[in-house]
């Protein structure tokens, strides 16, 4: 078990974000990885840009992930994926959901949602996955399981099986939203595996 | 298990039964989660000061304590902090301080290693979660056995970081519950203040001992061309950048180890001093005659990271970076709905007034497009300083100075503040944004908002009557939502020639019983639109604008000279009706009006 990685989640307060890394961190726990998650809390409450830094491997000792290290950046809105690409190498996977969140200067007419992200990340050569987690999530039942979408996708990036994600899913997350989010995790997996 | 999950755990393993804090990111969940266990004694305190107190008065009674507060918070509970080191404790005491370097949610960036120092009190002070929780539980021994209250700090990247621990042993404290009269010990009047001052002295030559030990500051072999000393969640850093040195980890931030920091001196070739913030550890060593480098290395201002420490030390290893990409800011903004936005959008409104404002979710009036707020010092003083600008003013400040604080931060220390203003003739108005709970660190209840710790019912101030009661003659509570009420009830209290309180009051909407409700939102109805912007300027989320060209305009049957139109996102409103007040022009109605 030689493997260690970086994952950076990225995304706007109130996307479950926090639910999102937690899943995923257990998920390398049960699969018998030291795991460190580092969050933002307070002001990140209010739509404001939110992290969650995850690690893992034999032995973790930093919970912050170091500029150029990020071995997966997972990002929960699209604008939001370009802010990190300093945190990214050539190697990086890049998993971005296509939802936009407008900021303030954005919702004011001030200057325009930044067009083409996507392209900026991709034409540094790094590959990016783009995932339209708020129509799969709706398709599965509930919109607030775009997350879990994004998961799902994000899973085959990782060393453990479905099965594992399965049983986090049954006994994490409250009963009466589990099928939604079995049906999100592999709507997600779906598109990477 | 996050840090904070992990200390709540570890005080309840210590066998603690009265606790008490106030809420402060990075320090809040401690609190809360030792809420849930049983038989240990909870509250919410109005401040850091009284949350001590309390503690104080439950270890004079025997009871394992415990205060939890932010980094800023020591600085109100300061005056009990630094007696309580001479009168000593008798169940154990631990004071907890969350530092933020950084400032991810805070105004300044202090390190409270100062206060072990200036307090003449003993500070523990892990790096991860696992640690913080073994350290908790010593802390306590260490406080009954030296007789002496403890200092615990921890930051940002020790209270929000998850890791894999395991539940422990249950301590218990050798002292038993019961009243016990030792008045030479705990009246603190100068004669007896005198000899204790003697004994704090010894105490800490006793615990620079227990510091010499390896109980909480070892030394980790290695290479032994550079060694390190450090502490905190620095030393994660230096592990990971630096895995061969040898270092010598500081699990004691104070009193320090002489005789060890010289050893390890001694058998290194070159020592590396790295810590967060201030030269805290970096002044004692050298202090001691001892060289080494610190601070002309590591920065002295926010975070460091592995990366940091790596290419302070050696400049050689900065790797090369993808450039960030230029990128619209995403700052923070009050919630769609929020009650706050009503007044701040009055106040946008307002010439020539000056807006004294306060520690909440309500500093984020300060953002634009509301621009509602000129100054924010510290808890309590929106109050005072706009009294003091007042004074200094004269007639010129007549009609045009504003507080505004929280319902939370009012019984903090915006009581006193009022008081003050009352008793010396202000003429300034006191805007209290009361919506019923401490919103910005995650919804705590307070003594105003009928809710102990737990949730349960508890007596609630009737703010009205307190501010009459310390002589305030006009109270006037309105419902922010109510734009027009709102304006008037401000102005109304600004041409009066006397100290004035207008209470805005609603709930706040991340409330579960008003998130949960159900929503009755507002919609647009673009033709209607005029484009007069009305809506935007009041910076809600859920209202955005449409950018649309003279050509566009007239292909959608608009005016050639409008720019846009706004649109409101149905998912995120929450039917407050700020912005359907606002239109002129019947462009925003709810469903079916």
């Amino acid at each position: 078990m030689a493997a260690t990685g970086n994952i950076l989640f990225s995304g706007v307060g109130g996307q479950g974000i926090l639910l999102a890394s937690e899943v995923t961190a257990y998920a390398l726990l049960a699969a018998g990885y030291d795991a460190k998650k580092s969050e933002v809390h307070g002001m990140a409450q209010r739509g404001g840009s939110v992290t969650a830094q995850l690690r893992y491997g034999d032995k973790v000792y930093s919970p912050l992930i170091e500029p150029g290290k990020a071995d997966i950046l997972i990002s929960f809105e699209m604008m939001e994926a370009a802010r990190y690409l300093p945190y990214l190498h050539q190697e990086s996977k890049v998993i971005v959901n296509t939802q936009q969140i407008k900021p303030p200067s954005v919702a004011m007419g001030q200057v325009p949602y930044p067009a083409n992200v996507l392209d900026a990340v991709s034409s540094l050569g790094i590959q990016v996955v783009s995932v339209d987690a708020f129509d799969i999530a709706r398709d599965a039942g509930e919109v607030k399981a775009a997350n879990i979408v994004m998961v799902g996708a994000m899973s085959a990036f990782l060393p453990m099986g479905v099965e594992v994600y399965e049983n986090i899913i049954n006994t994490r997350i409250p009963e009466r939203f589990r099928e939604v989010n079995m049906k999100a995790f592999a709507a997600g997996r779906k598109i990477t595996a | 298990m996050s840090g904070n999950e992990a200390i709540a755990m570890a005080a309840y393993e210590a066998g603690v039964t009265v606790a008490s804090g106030y809420p402060g990111t990075p320090s809040t969940e401690i609190m809360e989660n030792l809420s849930k266990y049983e038989g240990v004694y909870t509250e919410w305190a109005p401040n850091e000061k009284v949350g001590l107190e309390v503690a104080i008065g439950a270890s004079f009674a025997g009871a394992r304590a415990f205060a939890t507060m932010k980094h800023v918070g020591v600085n109100v509970a300061a005056d009990p902090l630094f007696t309580v080191s001479y009168t000593g404790v008798r169940g154990g005491l631990v004071v907890l301080t969350a530092d933020d370097p950084e400032m991810h949610s805070s105004q300044n960036e202090q390190d409270n290693r100062n206060y072990a120092y200036a307090a003449k009190l003993p500070m523990l002070e892990p790096s991860e979660p696992a640690e913080a929780k073994e350290l908790l539980k010593d802390a306590f021994e260490l406080s009954e056995k030296f007789d002496t209250p403890v200092l615990f700090r921890i930051t940002t990247r020790v209270a929000h970081v998850k890791g894999v621990l395991s539940k422990g042993d249950m301590r218990k404290s050798s002292a038993v519950c019961g009243i016990e009269k030792a008045p030479a010990k705990i009246v603190m009047l100068p004669g007896n203040a005198r000899n204790r001052r003697k004994i704090v002295e010894e105490r800490m030559a006793q615990l620079t001992e227990v510091a010499e030990s390896d109980t909480f500051n070892k030394v980790e072999p290695g290479d032994t061309k550079r060694g390190f000393i450090t502490g905190g969640v620095a030393y994660l850093y230096v592990k990971e950048a630096f895995p061969e040195a040898t270092v010598l980890k500081l699990g004691m931030s104070w009193p320090l180890p002489e005789k060890k920091i010289k050893a390890f001196a001694a058998s290194v070739d070159e020592l590396f001093v790295v810590e967060e913030l201030d030269p805290f550890l970096e002044h004692h060593i050298k202090a001691m005659g001892v060289e080494c480098h610190g601070k002309d290395l590591i920065p002295n201002q926010g975070e460091l990271n592995t990366s940091i420490v790596r290419t302070a030390i050696d400049p050689d290893s900065a790797p090369v970076l993808f450039a960030p990409a230029e990128l619209p800011m995403r700052p923070p903004n009050m919630c769609a709905g929020c009650p706050h936005r009503g007044v701040f959008y009055n106040l946008s409104k307002m010439k020539d007034i000056f807006v004294s404002g306060d520690i909440g979710c309500y500093t984020l009036g300060f953002l634009p497009p509301l621009s509602a707020m000129d100054s924010c010092v510290c808890m309590g003083a929106s109050v005072t300083i706009a009294h003091g600008m007042a004074k200094a003013l004269g007639d010129e400040g007549k009609g045009r100075l504003v507080s505004v604080i929280g319902d939370s931060t009012f019984v903090h220390t915006g009581i006193n503040g009022l008081i003050n203003s009352v008793y010396n003739d202000s003429r300034t108005v006191l805007v209290i944004l009361d919506n019923r709970i401490t919103a910005m660190t995650g919804q705590q209840n307070n003594p105003a908002s009928g809710c102990n710790i737990k949730g349960e019912a508890a007596n609630a101030i009737d703010l009205e009557a307190l501010c009459r009661a310390v002589g305030v003659k006009h109270v006037e509570t309105v419902n922010p939502h109510d734009i027009a009420e709102c304006k008037k009830a401000l102005q109304t209290a600004l041409a009066l020639d006397e100290m004035a309180v207008v209470i805005s009051r609603a709930p706040c909407v991340l409330l579960p019983e008003i998130k949960n409700a159900p929503h009755n939102p507002y919609s647009t109805k673009t033709e209607n639109c005029a484009g007069c912007m009305a809506c935007v300027k009041l910076g809600c989320p859920a209202i955005s604008w449409t950018n649309i060209t003279s050509q566009e305009a007239v292909a959608k049957g608009y005016k050639e000279k409008q720019k846009g139109f706004a649109v409101i996102n149905e998912v995120q409103c929450n039917g407050c009706g700020q912005c359907a007040a606002l239109c002129k022009f019947e462009a925003i109605n709810r469903k079916g009006e």
